[in-house]
């Protein structure tokens, strides 16, 4: 049972804001709603894509390319085959624009004849047939003609750059020949699948009116239905989309469904029945996006005493084939790109360019996570340096009350980089356990530190070793995003006297039907069940923005909670102050239904220039430290990671299982992401595109992750809140790989930190020296 | 195409159907049984596991031929007696007070793998619930919740 | 949905041998690998299918006056079962339990693990190890053959066609010793990296029949003669270990592949040679 046993100590410590252990029993969600859909998961009654029938309904595969980079010339069926019997849909049959609506128009749903095919998995053309049995016999007679061109693989020599960004503060070039330490370091950071368990899954639908209803897994129902629209050229009405019960999304279901729909919803136009597009593994692996590849370069300054002077980083990410929503991935890299440190002068540079390989997109953390490795281990390596601990060089430099960041943004309020880092600190007795591992590390004579035997084994066969991350995260979207998106939510109370809530937000597991009904709820005073969660369907409910970016209940919450108390007004009005639940029901009897919407507003004072690049990067942001302990095989540098203290700042925490789920979640994320998890690639195809070779952590891998939350509420939201999902992300992988060198002794700048990697480094490859103290090199 | 008879869930069943077709499909096209879920083809998730006589297997790699006259159970027939009284079993009770399910895909083949594990006597011990669950790949919640809700039902340690 | 060959489900050997030798017929057991290869993506669906597991000659382990003898149809989790295993053979029952993980230990066979021959199958230096026999039978009758003579190339096995593989013997003689450890990229549902078997007799003389047998480091499980001859006479002293160890690595060529790289895979087959010599010698 996960138990919290903290003491605080120290000053910082009385002001944090920790979630009372006393509030629930260990391990249960009491006085908290259980799951909402958690029943019909728990019975195998939950209807996924997959497990809907349509009686008539046809399946659909994908033709791909299967060069990186070719023109096509002409797309070729076997004379031999009937074709009547099935339908070929081919970028000819598109109604409206061949392109998947995105930030940019540079993705078409199929490549034309004449087009240029950008990648190995590229869609070409779609076959649809009765049976499965015949799609896997006439998918292999479809040839494509191609002409190769040359591709391009590596991000830095690619001259198609997608977004680029340049923020400056104060004078760098100044600070670094004043700093006593300049440090350079460039880091890599690979490829990360998604991994939903549930592969993506579309059911398109054709309907009367020529419309389509789509029935799939996606985390953004409008970003869909707008795509339906566009390239299909169907109205509002006409693009009906459903979100089906979704088995996990983590970014992986935020854009990459659009593609699937539209190709769906091709073959049933042209079938004129049903179409079932569900990916099996090695498609979904081949085909969809994944986290940007980045390099990261810092050159960093430092006083003798840890104080930050300078910092400047290049940060070069991979966008792949398409643009999707790189600019905002790198946009967010960007901004995070110096860690939660006050730093005077700042440069940050980030570039992301086109390559020939599948287009790489959301996945949680959503660029953070690649350049906040890199800030942590600048940190790290410098503490090392300076010969000071870790906790005390980030002591120094945390962001405090008051701070400014690289974007101007004065940061006034909800500031917790110092509670978690304590409380990080404390609970993992990060120190002591330190002081010891640092002792063995010197007394140890075991494998690799035999300079002359890196084949013998020693006495020890595993060291331990204890590393520390601290992280900052922009809760909800960067900039002013949110105001573009002006989303609405509602509450109503329908004639009947149901209590609905109705957004966009999709269920994928983190707990959007259990704490919208709960928010409602408390702001009317019903009991939860007394609220219903209208489905994510788009003839029902209004554009309330996509399920992303730790967005929910920050933002959308606040929607709700504001639809509801106008909601209780307005019936509370009519009854002349008889308390809403008494009144509701003999209201919806006289009025008939009674519908909130409530429209996004502005944060108050909260300004960003998109121009510029300047001013309130985020309304406000999330703060995490992370600790890891490790156990390091001496003989093979296998890595167990044993324990993670996780502490997440989420402004406020609304229903603390769920919360601790998305912590503990997005924790082993990070460390398979540290650890195991890397797509190889080889002229643009992924070598490990199968569940066999892709690995991720089972439950043996898993460390045992304690979960401590921390509220410094955002005055923003009614509730506080600030969101908790991307957080755990940001420092799992530095904390683990500094853990890794604090029992081996080798930095590993290029994640995963596989054993080839510690092993090579133990062998002698060191990691790039530090230049100074005194003058840049 | 054969006749192949078995007992799923405690009701005989009869399938006419190719023998090398996968058990998994059998469930969910041949019998509705879609609580069953698809995860990879290859054996590698869990996502379809399943109890063939009273051993945990994964259904995709199970060819209908091989389960005539077996005794097949699925996550729809983990708390029948429970189902009637409009409840859910322990386990599944201890899951959902848990959090231990949250994209609720990899749930029915965790639930058949714990099933599994207490059948066989297992008890409150972490590492002998994370070896029993180590073919069930969970990507929502790190395993935590789900190790915990295993241990509340099982006996406790000696 | 994969495609579903015809499959027939014969009860005696006899049955299973003429279907056997009638035309390309691919055997199944607990399908664990044959079940992967119906999808068709990672090569030709088999044309027609041998359902074994109703054919009971090929099940259960049984202690005879030559060894321990299972049936290629006994699953990895009877071996971790078995009292006998354990008593016998326990770095059997260990590498048993470093495949994939319940579910596939239920299903998956010794049999089906020394059909498939894949280079990283985690019984297969064990087999090596330990001079084991497969007894394979056919139409044309049965015939032993040696573990170190049943794994020709990539994949490619001394059994024909038209054999079945119907029991493995592990010879036990007196003060046998056996170690295994394998490596991967997880702690359960993992391939190997590096899989190192070692088989041992000591005698006053030093260590004699010295078997260093490797997975996952050359197109199929192999035994490193060079170093075995290191052994061979010797003790297991911090010495005789370092020379060992730089044997080894020096005769290995492994290759770098989507799991590992060739460097890695030299370098931790010798240190774990060397623990296992360290451990075995006590100091």
């Amino acid at each position: 049972m996960p138990t919290r046993t903290l003491t605080p100590g120290t000053d910082v410590l009385d002001r944090a804001l920790v979630v009372d252990p006393g509030q629930r029993v260990p391990g249960r969600a009491s006085g908290f709603p259980l799951r909402r859909e958690g029943p019909a998961k728990l019975t195998g009654a939950a209807k996924y894509t997959d497990d809907l029938v349509f009686p008539g309904a046809w399946f659909g595969t994908t033709i791909r390319s299967s060069e990186a980079r070719a023109t096509l010339r002409a797309i070729e069926l076997d004379p031999d085959v009937d074709w009547s019997k099935v339908v070929v849909a081919t970028a000819a049959d598109i109604p409206g624009e061949n392109i998947v609506s995105s930030i940019k128009d540079d993705q078409p749903l199929l490549v034309p004849i004449g087009g240029e095919i950008r990648h190995v998995a590229e869609p070409v053309a779609l076959l649809a047939a009765p049976d499965r049995e015949t799609l896997r016999r006439l998918r292999g007679r479809i040839r494509l003609v191609t002409e190769p061109l040359e591709p391009v693989f590596d991000p830095e020599l690619s001259d198609h750059v997608f977004a680029e960004y340049d923020v400056k503060h104060g004078d760098p070039s100044a600070a670094f020949a004043e700093a006593d330490l300049v440090l350079e370091g460039e880091y890599r950071v690979g490829h990360q699948e998604q991994l939903y368990i549930e592969n993506n899954a579309m059911i398109a639908v054709p309907g009367e009116d020529g419309g389509i209803v789509i029935h799939g897994s996606m985390q953004c129902p409008y970003y869909v239905h707008n795509a339906l629209k566009r390239a299909l050229q169907l109205t509002s009405v006409q693009a009906r989309v459903i979100q089906e019960e979704t088995g996990g999304g983590f970014g992986g279901k935020e854009e990459f469904p659009s593609v699937l729909a539209l190709h769906a919803s091709l073959l049933a136009l042209k079938a004129k029945r049903p179409v079932r597009m569900i990916y099996e593994r090695h498609e979904d692996i081949v085909a969809t996006t994944k986290r940007h590849p980045a390099v990261v370069r810092h050159r960093t300054g430092f006083a003798k005493d840890g104080t930050l002077v300078a910092q400047d980083i290049e940060v070069v990410m991979d966008g792949g084939a398409y643009c999707t929503l790189t600019p905002v991935v790198l946009s967010r890299g960007v901004l995070h790109a110096g860690g939660p440190y006050r730093c005077p002068n700042v440069r940050l540079r980030g570039r992301a360019t086109r390559t020939n390989t599948a287009p790489n997109g959301a996945f949680r953390g959503f660029g953070a996570p690649q350049t906040e490795f890199a800030a942590e281990m600048q940190m790290n390596r410098a503490a090392e340096l300076l010969g000071i601990s870790p906790a005390e060089i980030r002591r120094r430099n945390v962001y405090v009350l008051g701070d400014t960041t690289p974007t101007g943004q004065l940061l006034r309020e909800s500031v917790a980089g110092e509670e978690v880092l304590e409380l990080a600190l404390g609970a993992s007795l990060f120190e002591r356990v330190r002081e010891r591992t640092r002792r063995e590390a010197a007394q140890r004579t075991g494998s690799g530190t035999i300079p002359t035997g890196p084949l013998r084994t020693g006495n020890e066969r595993r060291a331990t070793g204890i590393g520390l991350a601290l992280a900052w995260h922009g809760a909800g979207f960067t900039g002013s995003g949110e105001v573009h998106l002006a989303s609405v939510a509602s509450v109503e109370l329908a004639a009947e006297g149901r209590i609905r809530v109705l957004t966009a937000n999709t269920e994928m597991g983190q707990g959007t039907k259990t704490v919208f009904p709960q928010m409602v709820a408390t702001e009317l005073g019903v009991p939860v069940d007394w609220v219903e969660y209208a489905p994510q369907d788009t003839a029902e409910v209004l554009d309330s923005g996509p399920t992303v970016a730790s967005r929910t209940v920050m933002v959308v919450g606040k929607l709700v909670i504001l639809a509801a108390r106008r909601l209780k007004e307005t019936i509370e009005g009519r009854s002349n102050g008889v308390p809403f639940h008494e009144a509701f029901r003999d209201d919806a009897r006289e009025h008939g239904a009674t519908r909130i919407d409530q429209k996004f507003e502005p944060y108050p004072g909260v300004v960003f220039d998109d121009a510029t690049y300047m001013g309130d990067a985020y309304p406000a942001y999330g703060w995490a430290a992370a600790v890891a302990t490790v156990e390091v095989d001496l003989d093979t540098c296998e890595v167990q990671v044993v324990d993670v203290i996780a502490v997440d700042d989420v402004g406020k925490v609304i229903h603390p299982i769920l919360c601790e789920g998305q912590v503990e979640g997005g924790t082993l994320q990070a460390v398979g992401y540290a650890t195991i998890e890397e797509m190889k690639l080889d002229k643009g195809r992924y070598l490990n595109d199968r569940l066999a070779t892709y690995l991720i952590p089972t439950a043996l891998d898993a460390p045992h992750i304690r979960s401590i939350l921390v509220e410094a509420p955002y005055s923003g939201s009614p509730h506080g809140a600030k969101g908790v999902g991307e957080l755990p992300m940001d420092v799992g992988a530095p904390a683990v790989v500094a853990a890794i060198h604090d029992a081996t002794g080798v930095w590993i700048h290029d994640l995963p930190a596989t054993p080839e990697k510690i092993l090579a480094a133990r062998h002698g490859e060191r990691a790039p020296a530090a230049v100074g103290p005194g003058k840049a090199a | 195409m054969s006749a192949y008879r078995f007992l799923v869930n405690g009701a005989p069943a009869e399938v006419e159907a190719p023998g090398m077709r996968r058990l998994l499909d059998v469930l969910r096209e041949d019998l509705g049984l879609t609580g069953t879920k698809e995860g990879c083809g290859e054996g590698e998730c869990g996502a379809c596991s399943v109890l063939v006589d009273g051993q945990v297997v994964d259904s995709c790699l199970v060819p209908i031929c091989q389960v005539e006259g077996r005794i097949v159970r699925t996550v729809e027939g983990l708390s029948l007696a429970a189902r009637e009284r409009g409840s859910l079993d322990t386990l599944q009770e201890a899951f959902l007070d848990h959090g231990a399910a949250q994209c609720g895909i990899c749930t029915p083949g965790m639930l058949m793998a714990a099933r599994a594990y207490l059948d066989a006597g297992g008890a409150a011990d972490d590492g002998a619930i994370r070896e029993a669950i180590a073919g069930n790949l969970c990507r929502c919640t790190g395993y935590t919740k789900i190790v915990d809700a295993i241990a509340a039902v099982a006996k406790p340690l000696d | 949905m994969p495609a579903e060959p015809p499959i027939d489900t014969p009860k005696h050997l006899f049955e299973a041998y003429e279907l056997l030798a009638s035309g390309p017929t691919r055997p199944i057991a607990g399908g664990t690998d044959v079940m992967v290869a119906i999808t068709g993506e990672l090569g030709p669906i088999p044309e027609r299918m041998l359902d074994l597991s109703r054919i009971e000659e090929l099940r259960g382990i049984s202690l005879e006056a030559d060894g321990l003898v299972l049936g290629a149809r006994t699953t990895y989790t009877e071996i971790r079962r078995s009292a006998l295993c354990r008593e016998h053979l326990p770095a059997l029952v260990e590498a048993a339990g470093t495949i994939g993980a319940a579910q596939i230990q239920n299903r998956g066979t010794l049999g089906g693990n020394i059909a498939n021959a894949s280079p990283a199958g985690d019984t297969l230096p064990i087999l090596l190890a330990a001079d084991a026999r497969i007894l394979v039978g056919g139409q044309r009758g049965e015939r032993e053959i040696k573990a170190l003579d049943y794994f020709v190339a990539y994949r490619k096995t001394a059994l024909e066609p038209d054999e079945l593989i119907l029991h493995v013997r592990f010879p036990l003689p007196g003060g046998r010793q056996l170690r295994f450890r394998k490596v991967g990229t997880r702690r359960a549902q993992a391939i190997s990296k590096v899989v190192v078997a070692l088989g041992w007799q000591d005698g006053p003389r030093g260590w004699s029949d010295v078997r260093v047998a490797l997975g996952s480091v050359a197109a199929t499980p192999i035994r490193a003669a060079g170093t075995e001859a290191v052994l061979e006479g010797a003790r297991p002293t911090p010495e005789v270990a370092d020379r060992a160890a730089e044997t080894l690595a020096g005769e290995l060529q492994p290759i770098d592949d989507v799991r590992s790289t060739a460097d890695y895979r030299r370098a931790v087959s010798a240190r774990v040679l060397h623990r296992l010599l360290r451990d075995a010698g006590g100091w």
